[in-house]
């Protein structure tokens, strides 16, 4: 306990450093930290999606776009806050944060798919429509 | 500015992670958990550049997020191929067994 909060004060000490050092690129670093805020509402959807649809394949719909979208936009944020000066290292960061962003865009769907092929073989169907008006009375019944 | 932004980043992944871990808790087929648990570990990624933002390491934490995408990809694909060849072999082996009654 008293190594977290010490850490926790490190932390608090390194950020005021950080803000007092702060010399310029405010631009990049207010992008950043809108498609980071973005991101976050990505996932938010993603999250109420994965909790509250009623089905296998509703709730592979919401997690697999909200998931790849806010991973995608967070990393891309992230990428542009670090971004201090214009020199090779911090280029070299951006290029190697950007080859993480590719490559989540290309395996997230991917992943999803095979885990729906092997659902659907796996005669897992999906809900119809008497199925889905059925659950919904019973709760409303349970309700009231 | 930028570790304040990381630090409420990384609270609200955690906070956000929540509901996921609950539908790993009770999903009904087991697709589901394999799905959150794909969605936890993507979030992984994330949550390894922000660590890496917080110790002014990022050059360093960014290929461990590139590898842990990778294990993560990997290891979704094995899982769906292992649920569908297991299921697939078990009706395999009950049509056999149909078959050489009928016989």
């Amino acid at each position: 306990m008293i190594s977290l909060s010490g850490s926790f004060a490190c932390l608090a000490s390194a950020a005021t450093e950080a803000g007092s050092s702060e010399s310029g690129f405010l631009v990049l670093q207010i992008i950043g930290i809108l498609m980071g805020a973005l991101g976050l509402v990505f996932f938010l959807g993603a999250a109420v999606g994965l909790v509250r649809f009623p089905d296998f394949y509703t709730r592979m719909h919401a997690a697999g776009k909200g998931d790849t979208l806010s991973t995608m936009l967070m990393l891309a944020g992230f990428g542009l806050v670090t971004m201090e000066d214009f020199s090779l290292g911090s280029w070299l960061l951006l290029i190697k944060i950007m080859a993480v962003v590719l490559f989540i865009y290309l395996t997230s769907p991917t992943s999803s798919h095979a885990l729906m092929r092997a659902a659907f073989e796996d005669d897992e169907m999906p809900m119809t429509e008497d199925e889905l008006k059925k659950a919904k009375g019973g709760k409303r019944r349970k309700k009231s | 500015m930028t570790h304040w932004f990381a630090i409420i980043m990384g609270a609200a992944l955690f906070t956000l992670m929540i509901p996921v871990i609950y539908r790993i808790w009770v999903g009904p087929t087991s697709f589901d958990r394999i799905l959150g648990v794909n969605v936890i570990g993507t979030k992984t990624a994330v949550l390894l550049v922000i660590i890496g933002t917080l110790f002014d390491r990022v050059e360093m934490f960014v290929d461990f997020a590139i590898s842990y995408a990778l294990l993560n990809f990997v290891g979704a694909i094995v899982i769906s191929r292992y649920l569908n060849r297991t299921i697939s072999l078990k009706e395999m082996e009950a049509e056999e067994k149909k078959g050489a009654k009928k016989r």
